[in-house]
């Protein structure tokens, strides 16, 4: 190890220790509000459910047991579907719009981006009551058909899948516009011209040269549009009238409904499993995965 | 044959390029000189088609070329920055063009993998094809590209200051080798660069380009020797220039500069230029100038009086430095003139004096080594 290698570990170490007391007091309240609850959230998952709704102190793994049940299967199986196809459509209907803003010029560029933003930090009940107010009865669209004399269910209209989709997909559609564009803010434009000079179509220059080069982009995006849409249950009971079962419903079902505290808690442990697993499949899939960017090295 | 006619280009409301005329030769190694700004690089760029012209044509062996997108064009290009693939090996950014081309295909696997393997031997990589980029030196990944241009074997080879991020040491064997490559290959490369050293180094011809415009186009040594215009004559090599009056007498010029004895001058009246009066410059480039000590020797001094030969000014050694093989200096000659002259190193075990810094000193230069411009007569280049 040559003297110069030596000096900068030095360097390195002295500027972490420096680092480190500004860091404690987010560490401790981090610890106190994050870490030790998810800890109490853990060990009352492993508790009896008192006849009045409290807890018996008492360890057992029944809760866990019933999670193998095929109705919470099928609410997982509801929830996984909701969140994958809204990263998907996020992802579709991001990209074109990241793309814009990263290829337009800089005064275009901020305007953009503010109109990304605005929705997105307007409050999230006051964009879904948007839309119930919008599709729902005496609202604009179903007054528009009715004088048009077009035919249809107006409470099929008002709640219905599609409409969930959509208020999802508005809502979590900033999340994977703004890492899309930081990654094509930075991706380098020269590699689109030199893949042009070799004569790659644009088919092959969108999906061989730009997507593997933002790939950490588009798996940073899909995990902030996947991770919150498991969870998430405000938006389906809303727009699509509480008809499906969701993880987010059961959840909050189990901690105030049936007072099962102890099985909501195993519920939210499972989750919290759920959502460290799906970031890392999420990732292996998008940015790990060496042959779905046509490497054919020898 | 590359040939441009009338190549116009304005970006919004700036014109880069009034109207461009050239023609390349099959196999030649044309360089792009100027400086930055001059519509070099856009010229380029709109050969290669990633670059629309607003008007004019292009057309490659007779055939048109101007609406064709860079895909359809047989010419490839080597990047400032390089532009490689940094998620693709070695191997794949080299094997990307043929991948993508109906020859390439028809290639298969094995004759692909050769035909890559061999691009990649003949810029002596063969060690580094399952590397990627980022692992790789400046110089190294300068091959890659080029090795990435010729595998697709293109009618014509465009470099874009290709050896501008590369250290002096590395630029100079890199010239060598891109000369090398070039007889190896047969094609036509055309060289965009800043760096007069280089494009005098590497081109067969070299076009020296100004706001947009043909200052000269003409081979190395003539564009060195016999500069066209003030411009080429500076910015291609060094030397002193001088503002004065010119009066022409019988073969030589006189020419009147404020502060300093008259001077005299051949300009290339040789080479048929006429010598004009009224306003010129006069420019004299560093190795034509001796600086001499007073009374160094008996030769000297006859020479000094030969007035039909020499220009002879004297002054006082403002500057020594140190260049490669020689002593460069700055002799101040008054009234705020400063002329850049050469001086030998001193042969080792000599005995001889090499002036030293706040040394008066003669200049000498020849009359014959003046290059004469004529305000309004800068003729162009054809």
């Amino acid at each position: 190890m040559s003297s110069d290698d030596k000096r900068d570990k030095r360097g390195l170490k002295i500027f972490k220790n420096r680092l480190n007391w500004p860091g404690v007091p987010a560490f401790t309240w981090f610890f106190i509000f994050v870490f030790l609850p998810t800890l109490i959230v853990l060990v009352l998952s492993f508790m009896k459910r008192g006849t009045y709704g409290g807890i018996e102190w008492q360890g057992q793994w029944e809760n866990y047991g019933r999670l193998w049940d095929t109705t919470y299967f099928k609410i997982f199986w509801e929830s996984l579907k909701l969140a994958s196809s809204t990263a998907t459509l996020c992802f579709l209907l991001g990209f074109p719009v990241a793309w814009a803003i990263a290829t337009v010029g800089q005064r275009w560029r901020n305007i953009l981006l503010l109109m990304i933003a605005i929705p997105f930090l307007t409050n999230l009940m006051i964009r879904v009551y948007a839309i119930k107010v919008l599709m729902g009865q005496d609202g604009p669209i179903q007054w528009l058909l009715a004088s048009l004399g077009i035919p249809f269910d107006p409470f099929q209209l008002s709640q219905n899948k599609a409409l969930v989709i959509y208020g999802m997909t508005t809502t979590y559609l900033p999340f994977m516009v703004f890492p899309l564009y930081s990654a094509l803010e930075k991706f380098d434009f020269g590699l689109v011209e030199a893949a042009q000079d070799l004569r790659a179509s644009s088919w092959t220059i969108a999906t061989k040269i730009i997507l593997p080069n933002i790939r950490q982009g588009v798996a940073n995006g899909l995990i902030l549009v996947f991770v919150p849409c498991m969870g998430e249950f405000v938006i389906p009971d809303l727009l699509g009238g509480a008809k499906v079962m969701l993880l987010g419903n059961v959840l909050t079902e189990q901690f105030l409904k049936f007072r099962h505290w102890p099985f909501g808690a195993a519920i939210s442990c499972f989750l919290i499993m759920c959502l460290l697993f799906f970031p890392w499949l999420i990732n292996r899939l998008v940015v790990g995965n060496k042959k779905l960017y046509g490497e054919k090295s020898p | 044959m590359l040939e441009l006619k009338n190549i116009h280009k304005r970006f919004a409301s700036q014109t880069v390029l009034p109207s461009i005329n050239l023609s390349i030769k099959e196999g030649e190694f044309f360089g792009l000189l100027g400086p930055s700004g001059c519509g070099k690089t856009t010229l380029l760029r709109i050969i290669a088609g990633l670059e629309k012209a607003t008007s004019g044509s292009m057309s490659f062996n007779g055939e048109r070329m101007e609406h064709l997108a860079p895909q359809k064009r047989p010419f490839n290009m080597v990047f400032q920055r390089y532009a490689l693939f940094p998620h693709l090996s070695v191997f794949d950014n080299v094997a990307f063009g043929p991948r993508m081309t109906e020859q390439g295909k028809a290639w298969g696997p094995t004759r692909l993998k050769e035909e890559v393997r061999a691009a990649i031997k003949l810029v002596g990589l063969a060690d580094f094809e399952l590397r990627r980029p980022d692992t790789l030196s400046g110089g190294q990944q300068q091959r890659v590209a080029l090795a990435r241009a010729i595998v697709n074997r293109p009618k014509m080879l465009l470099l874009d200051e290709p050896l501008s991020a590369l250290d002096k040491k590395m630029r100079d064997q890199m010239q060598h080798e891109l000369r090398l490559l070039h007889k190896q290959v047969g094609i036509t490369f055309i060289l965009v660069t800043h760096d007069q050293e280089e494009a005098l180094a590497l081109s067969d011809r070299i076009a020296v380009m100004n706001k947009g415009a043909m200052e000269q186009i003409s081979d190395p040594v003539t564009l060195y020797q016999n500069p066209a215009t003030l411009f080429v004559a500076d910015f291609v090599g060094e030397g002193t220039v001088w503002e004065g009056e010119v009066e022409k007498k019988s073969q030589e010029a006189s020419i009147k500069i404020e502060g300093l004895p008259v001077l005299y001058g051949q300009g290339h009246e040789a080479q048929g230029q006429a010598i004009h009066q009224g306003r010129g410059a006069l420019l004299v480039r560093p190795e034509h100038v001796e600086i001499i000590l007073p009374g160094e020797d008996k030769n000297n001094e006859e020479k000094n009086k030969d007035s039909s030969l020499y220009n002879c000014l004297q002054g006082k050694v403002a500057t020594r430095t140190l260049n490669m093989g020689h002593f460069e200096y700055h002799v101040d000659l008054g009234h705020g003139h400063i002329m850049t002259g050469q001086h030998a190193l001193p042969v080792i075990g000599s005995r001889s004096v090499i002036p030293q810094e706040g040394q008066d000193v003669l200049v000498r230069f020849q009359k014959h080594h003046t290059h004469l411009f004529f305000e309004g007569h800068e003729a162009l280049a054809q």
